[in-house]
């Protein structure tokens, strides 16, 4: 069961740290000042919930395992994020609508962990509810600003939801340690968010003048290990001293 | 406004500002308190904005959550404090835009300290201890000085900077404690970071051509030689205390004058940075520029956006 709970947390929680990584990168390069503390905000935010998360996967993992260990020093197949979070900061619209797309997911799955039987995650989600729903407000503003500004605003968010649109059916994919949580009444079942959460984020599109695309193929993969090429990239930077100089203490 | 109201004027401004009485945004100032101040504040955002850019380099690659969360913080900080500056210097009667065109084209200058590069994570610690430590020194007077606005945007800046200044220093405890070659990655970012250091305290003196203006109306408390004394004299004993060694053969105590005797500045250096020929200015710049070039799109679409929200009230 601890094998799977422990798994169960990295499932969640690297998501957020792939994508707290991902908005650092956009630290004092922002189109404006105000913009750049705010995706700085959301990024301590995400970096605060993982820190919670992992300090009680390593609590339940023994073996001298730390909140570090556990960010640092996995190679790249033992991410379990889903690929949507790993996509680079293409341009501002990309980094929105990848934004977007995930806080949609992110409060929804948040709410329901909130019920979780664990008392630790059903604490880190009643904290990280009123972050998110920050995130979600932030990010679907500017979906609307972007949608319905200009043009140019407009073409550049539809480009980004077409290129990552891919990315969100893998959102509801469960995996072995899902199923054996949900039956424990510790993980959520995020087949169940699916419907709601294309009802949202349609609704948000529409009022955004943005068309929703029409696949029916989707991109997987990221919850069982197996990344895209910008993964392994992301880790170079992130595990450098880790790698560099291990064992020691900063 | 005659010659003789200008000068009734100027008088009791200048009696304002003995009396230790704040200016605010719309008293009547001499057009050259409000250059001056224009000159100094922008200076100050745009150093705080270029300022994130060496620490910036090392988010991505900080060696844990916890550096990395108070790496990012302080960064953020910084933005902060570009932006109360800004907004300080705007209600001298500029726009943020026109401070920016001015930092783009480099008619303002930000502090040179920027310009060098950060090349191990101990230049996080060296930056924090002794970038922030000089600032500190240099910015705790800006407190107290005339312009009102400037003053208390200074109060707020100067808290976080010295929790920024025992962050820095708390991270070279930590290496100067540890391995070899982490004592080894401290003393090279010292030896790195000291001479700038000195140097953010601006000319000597007898060089300083804005000094005397500057003190009469309390921009300055003290002069550059004053401040950059002070400096050695609060850095030295922290030095010693984590077993790092300033890298400089002619710094020694002086009884005395109960202070630090301390080596020759490389002013060649300092004028050749200041100039835009250090070693990053280039990249600080097309750093800033691009960033903003970058996002003119995001802003344009913001403004239509809201005039269209604008005008979608009035209409119903």
């Amino acid at each position: 069961m601890k094998e799977n709970q422990y798994k169960y947390i990295l499932l969640v929680a690297d998501n957020s740290l792939i994508l707290a990584q991902r908005l650092g990168e956009l630290c004092g390069h922002g189109p404006n000042l105000e913009t750049d503390i705010a995706l700085t905000n959301i990024s301590l935010d995400l970096f605060g919930q993982v820190r919670s998360y992992y300090q009680y996967a390593a609590k339940l993992m023994g073996n001298n395992a730390t909140e570090d260990s556990i960010a640092f020093l996995r190679k790249e197949h033992e991410y379990r994020n889903v690929l949507l979070v790993e996509q680079p900061n293409t341009d501002f619209a990309y980094t929105i609508v990848r934004q977007f797309l995930f806080d949609m997911y992110h409060l929804l799955f948040l709410q329901e962990l909130q019920k979780s039987k664990d008392l630790t995650l059903s604490a880190i989600a009643a904290k990280s509810v009123k972050e998110v729903s920050y995130h979600r407000r932030f990010s679907s503003d500017w979906i609307k600003r972007l949608g319905d500004g200009t043009e140019e605003s407009n073409r550049r968010v539809q480009n980004a939801v077409d290129d990552l649109w891919v990315y969100t059916d893998e959102l509801f994919h469960q995996t072995e340690d899902d199923i054996a949580m949900v039956k424990e009444g510790i993980g959520v079942d995020v087949t169940k968010l699916k419907n709601t959460y294309y009802e949202q984020v349609k609704s948000i599109l529409e009022e955004a003048a943005i068309a929703i695309p029409e696949t029916a193929y989707f991109q997987k993969g990221g919850k069982h290990g197996i990344h895209t090429e910008h993964l392994g990239y992301l880790l170079n930077d992130m595990q450098f001293m880790q790698r560099t100089y291990p064992n020691m203490e900063w | 406004m005659s010659e003789k109201e200008i000068k009734s004027l100027e008088a009791e401004f200048e009696a304002r500002i003995a009396r230790d009485e704040k200016i605010e945004p719309k008293d009547w100032m001499p057009e050259k308190y409000r250059q001056t101040h224009i000159r100094q504040i922008s200076q100050h955002a745009h150093s705080e904005i270029v300022g994130m850019l060496p620490e910036g380099n090392w988010i991505t690659r900080a060696p844990s959550l916890r550096r990395k969360v108070a790496l990012l913080a302080k960064v953020q900080d910084e933005a902060g404090h570009g932006l109360y500056l800004y907004s300080a210097c705007e209600t001298l009667g500029i726009s943020r835009d026109e401070l920016y065109e001015q930092l783009h084209t480099g008619k303002a200058k930000y502090s040179s300290i920027f310009n060098y590069p950060t090349l191990t994570w101990a230049d996080m610690g060296a930056i924090g201890w002794l970038v922030d430590g000089a600032a500190i020194i240099n910015q705790v007077p800006l407190c107290n000085t005339s312009y009102g606005p400037y003053a208390r945007a200074m109060i707020r800046v100067c808290k976080e900077e010295s929790f920024h200044q025992r962050q820095g220093y708390e991270i070279m405890i930590k290496l100067a404690n540890g391995t070899p070659e982490q004592k080894a990655m401290a003393q090279d970012a010292l030896n790195r970071w000291w001479w700038p250091s000195l140097m953010m305290f601006g000319p000597t003196d007898a060089e300083s051509v804005h000094t005397e203006q500057s003190m009469k109306w309390k921009l300055k408390r003290k002069t550059n030689d004053e401040l950059r004394q002070q400096f050695v004299d609060q850095t030295v004993p922290q030095a010693e205390l984590i077993g790092l060694t300033i890298p400089d053969p002619d710094l020694k105590w002086n009884a005395e004058r109960k202070s630090y005797d301390f080596g020759e500045i490389d002013w060649n250096e300092f004028w050749q940075v200041v100039k835009g020929h250090g070693p990053c200015n280039k990249e600080r710049m097309k750093a800033r520029v691009g960033a903003w070039e970058r996002g003119e799109w995001v802003r344009d679409a913001a403004i239509a956006y809201a005039e269209k929200q604008q005008r979608a009230a009035l209409s119903s």
